[in-house]
């Protein structure tokens, strides 16, 4: 579909969907994904460093082949490892912007929006022209002779996306869009992303390991650890119930492991002590592996047992830390079970806490939800 | 700046002035104009010229692919290649004379086929000057377009790939400008061996004024004659090659995307 | 091989034009040069012993590399350290200072620039040489006199005018009245014999004791004695050498009955 003389166009207005179910063998590494993703649809990759996520974008773009399974856009086999089809690089209506941008240094930023164009055999003139709709559309025209060495980071984002553009890919892919960018240019860079995101007509997939990231820009989320998917639903619910401690400590939860012992929702912890908590959902029966989410604001510190048990929860323990995060304070509890704990600085000044210091702790059973472990999400 | 360093830097920056400087004192200058108004200093200087950018080109034209294939191809014995093909670096230029003579000469294992094919023998033939040039001077390009291929970054082939460049467009559009300094380079540093190349030259081509005689030949044959001559001819080649280096860099060196 | 050390020669003659003075004082040998430290040992300066440097036209190599040893095992306690080279280039050496005791040309002229400049003193002709086509083993062009280098399509290889060889093969043109356009005019006599011996050229004009040394690498062609031309080897001591004793000695061996038959045994002639 791409060798024809058509300089571009390659899927502009055709509404493709990416089904995926690849394995990846790098070594000794191993990544293992299946999803689809719909037209129009922005889905986020998050996981740690090293989780997987650029060799999932490299295998789809056709950098890289799979070890095994295959790659479908839209009806089109990009990749089959049984079928021993594989569509490289340069001939997949597929569009990346690199984390590092990659904009062509010896190109002014007009020549790196028109390379597609070139390279699929337009005279230069046609194609500058056709890149200057780009420019025009990602406000770069000001910028459009300039090398890239002379843009701010936020510039040089937005040519490399204009450049992916406007080579009129049917799928979009992103890896960590923002990472290279400046607290302060990260914010306006954001929202604008989000906007042409928003706007692609096609699959994108958007990798981050920035939770604020994946939460703002995306409309589902694939959460990866050691080339295993470990979690896969909207970032609100994401957010709300994580799946593993990489997560929960992303989006700032407390999460334990337990068992399921009593239906009023007594779980017993993995890691010791036990906490009642009131699911925010019905449990699904037979479920006795669960997580325990606790937001750090939802638990109270006290300097002595608390008698008036109001709430349900109260469990003894050791101040191992205190770190102030803007404005209040987040305590780093040791006991059954440790916590993270926020307060405000005013509390932490009248309770004199301290590390070392022997402290209870409480929390409301209906501040504290239970859920089903690993859900099966595939 | 440390100062051992410093001064022995002093100690060869004089090492290599002071016989350039040795030769503008020498210099015959009263009868400059005359020596240089010989057709035959006029003819050795213009085959120069003609002959170490032909080499150039030559080596460009060839040397930069292999430089590519050394760079990028893994295959066995890729080692022993490399070296092998670097070799004129330090063979000295008359063994590279006589091997090309055993090579490309009337008798040689190639050269009785041109001869007899063809009806082409390159020794004594300009020609056969640029061959010898090309033998001893592309190794410096290769070498260094080889190490700028190696260091560059894969990254933006890979860029250029995923907007639908096939390989051969993102050699061309992104590869070569990205080593086009280290491609001056090493341009400019084979120019400077061709011009400068005797032994291999001689000794293939031979010493025919107006078709194999060469500059730095000229130089030599005038040496045996007339010194003084020697001295003025060697001036000339001075002279154009700093003219050349000069406008080079002024133009190219300085403006360079990564320079 | 002696073409490998003409580059060399060619460096050391740079060199010592940009050192030396470059006037034509006699006395420019400087004293404490690296070649004198042999001739210094010597006890006396009348003794015969010590290290001599003969700086030697590169045509008397084989001859003279004969010489020195049966000259060296004749007077224990000598030895004798040759320089061939062009003789041109070699006067150069002289006149630019270069340690030498003997010099020994193939041509007066040369010899005749050396004594001009006080460097040499009262030169003595040994030997004359005489000119001889070369041809590969196989005679490609089938080449029998002087006047089929003149054939069209005949490529010859000659020295270049300014060495002796060259300047002696162009005599032998003229006298044989035939012009001749070589396709190269090699830097000295060994590299045109070099080019016949390895068929790039169907034939040179080299000297009688090239081709006789060249052995079976190439295939003489004589020239008949009335349009054949020779060169004189006149051969002197210099006025700087620091061993004369020794150098007189060495040039009294050339001169010599034994030294004569040495030379005649590699193609030479008598004056």
């Amino acid at each position: 579909m791409t060798a024809s003389s058509v300089p571009l166009g390659h899927a502009a207005g055709a509404r493709a969907s990416l089904e995926l179910d690849v394995v990846v063998r790098r070594d000794a590494f191993t990544l293992e994904v299946a999803t689809e993703v719909a037209p129009g649809e922005v889905l986020g990759v998050l996981g740690p460093n090293g989780a997987g996520k650029t060799t999932l974008l490299r295998a789809l773009a056709g950098l890289a082949a799979v070890t095994s399974g295959s790659i479908r856009l839209g009806g089109t086999v990009l990749d089959d490892a049984t079928a021993g089809t594989f569509v490289p690089a340069e001939q997949r209506p597929v569009g990346l912007v690199f984390q590092d941008y990659r904009l062509f240094p010896h190109l002014s930023v007009r020549d790196n929006v028109a390379f597609a164009a070139r390279s699929r055999g337009a005279r230069r003139s046609d194609a500058r022209r056709h890149a200057d709709r780009f420019l025009d559309q990602l406000d770069l025209t000001d910028l459009a002779q300039r090398r890239p060495a002379q843009l701010s980071g936020g510039q040089a984002q937005r040519v490399a996306l204009a450049r992916a553009l406007a080579a009129e890919p049917a799928m979009l892919l992103l890896d960590e869009p923002l990472a290279a960018l400046d607290a302060r240019s990260r914010l306006e860079v954001r929202s604008e992303l989000r906007r042409h995101l928003a706007d692609f007509p096609g699959p994108v997939l958007v990798v981050t390991h920035d939770p604020l990231e994946a939460m703002v820009m995306t409309d589902r989320l694939l959460v990866l650890e050691e080339g295993h998917v470990v979690q896969h639903g909207t970032p609100a619910r994401v957010a709300r119930r994580p799946a593993t401690q990489y997560v929960a400590r992303l989006v700032g939860l407390n999460l334990y492991p337990g068992t399921l012992v009593a239906p009023d929702g007594t779980v017993a912890l993995a890691t010791g002590g036990s906490l009642v908590a009131t699911p925010a959902e019905p449990i699904p029966p037979g479920s006795t592996d669960v997580l325990v989410a606790v937001r750090p604001s939802a638990i109270a510190v006290h300097t002595a047992r608390p008698d008036h048990a109001s709430p349900r929860n109260v469990w003894a323990g050791t101040i191992t830390g205190l770190e102030l995060l803007a404005d209040r304070v987040r305590v780093q509890v040791q006991g059954a079970p440790d916590a993270l704990v926020d307060l405000t600085p005013a509390a932490v000044a009248d309770l004199a806490l301290r590390p070392g210091l022997q402290v209870w702790l409480s929390a409301k059973a209906t501040e504290v939800d239970v859920y089903p472990d690993r859900p099966p999400s595939r | 700046m440390p100062w051992p360093l410093a001064l022995t830097a002093l100690v060869t920056i004089a090492f290599l002035l002071v016989p350039l400087v040795g030769l503008v004192i020498r210099a015959p200058w009263r009868n400059l104009g005359h020596v240089l108004a010989e057709t035959q200093v006029v003819e050795a200087l213009r085959l120069s010229l003609v002959c170490a950018s032909a080499a150039t080109v030559l080596s460009l034209v060839f040397g930069v692919p292999l430089a590519w294939v050394l760079a990028r191809a893994r295959f066995r014995g890729h080692g022993l290649l490399r070296a092998l093909v670097t070799l004129p670096l330090v063979l000295p230029p008359v063994v590279g004379g006589v091997a090309l003579l055993l090579a490309f000469g009337r008798r040689g294992i190639v050269g009785q086929y041109l001869d007899s094919w063809f009806g082409l023998t390159l020794p004594f033939t300009t020609l056969g000057v640029v061959v010898a040039e090309t033998f001893v001077a592309m190794p410096f390009l290769v070498v260094t377009v080889e190490g700028a291929f190696r260091s560059a970054d894969r990254g933006y082939e890979e860029a250029a790939a995923t907007l639908g460049a096939s390989r051969l467009t993102v050699f061309r559009h992104v590869t070569l400008p990205l080593v086009a300094p280290s491609l001056v380079a090493g341009s400019v540093l084979c120019w400077a061996r061709a011009l400068g190349e005797f032994g291999a030259t001689i000794t293939f081509a031979g010493n025919f004024p107006g078709r194999t005689q060469t500059m730095p030949i000229a130089v030599y044959l005038a040496l045996e004659r007339d010194p003084k001559a020697a001295i003025a001819l060697s001036l000339v080649l001075l002279a154009v090659s700093v003219a050349v280096l000069v406008g080079l860099r002024d133009r190219w060196l300085h403006t360079g995307p990564t320079a | 091989m002696p073409r490998t050390a003409k580059p060399l020669v060619a460096l050391v003659a740079v060199g010592a034009l940009l050192t030396g003075c470059g006037g034509s004082s006699g006395a420019n040998s400087p004293s404490g040069t690296s070649g004198s430290s042999g001739s210094s040992s010597a006890t006396s300066s009348t003794a015969v012993a010590g290290t001599i440097n003969v700086f030697a036209a590169a045509s008397l190599q084989k001859a003279f590399t004969t010489l020195g040893s049966q000259f060296e095992r004749k007077n224990p306690g000598t030895k004798v350290v040759f320089n061939f080279g062009p003789s041109s280039g070699l006067a150069e050496q002289i006149s630019q200072g270069a340690p030498a005791d003997v010099f020994a040309s193939a041509s007066t002229k040369t010899m005749d620039q050396v004594v001009t400049s006080g460097d040499a003193a009262s030169p003595t002709d040994f030997v004359t040489n005489t000119m001889e086509i070369a041809v590969p083993p196989d005679n490609p062009a089938g080449i029998t006199s002087v006047a089929d280098l003149a054939k069209k399509g005949v490529k010859v290889a000659l020295c270049q005018t300014d060495v002796p060889c060259g300047a002696t093969a162009l005599t032998v043109f003229q006298n044989a009245k035939v012009h001749v356009t070589p396709v190269t005019e090699e830097i000295d006599v060994k590299a045109t014999l070099g080019k016949v011996s390895l068929g790039e050229v169907d034939a040179g004009v080299v000297y009688v004791t090239d081709v006789r040394a060249a052995g079976t690498s190439v295939k003489g062609i004589e020239i008949p004695s009335d349009v054949n031309a020779s060169t004189t080897y006149p051969i002197a001591t210099l006025t700087s050498s620091k061993n004369k004793a020794t150098a007189k000695a060495f040039v009294d061996y050339v001169l010599s009955p034994d030294g004569l038959a040495a030379l005649t045994a590699s193609g030479f002639s008598k004056p």
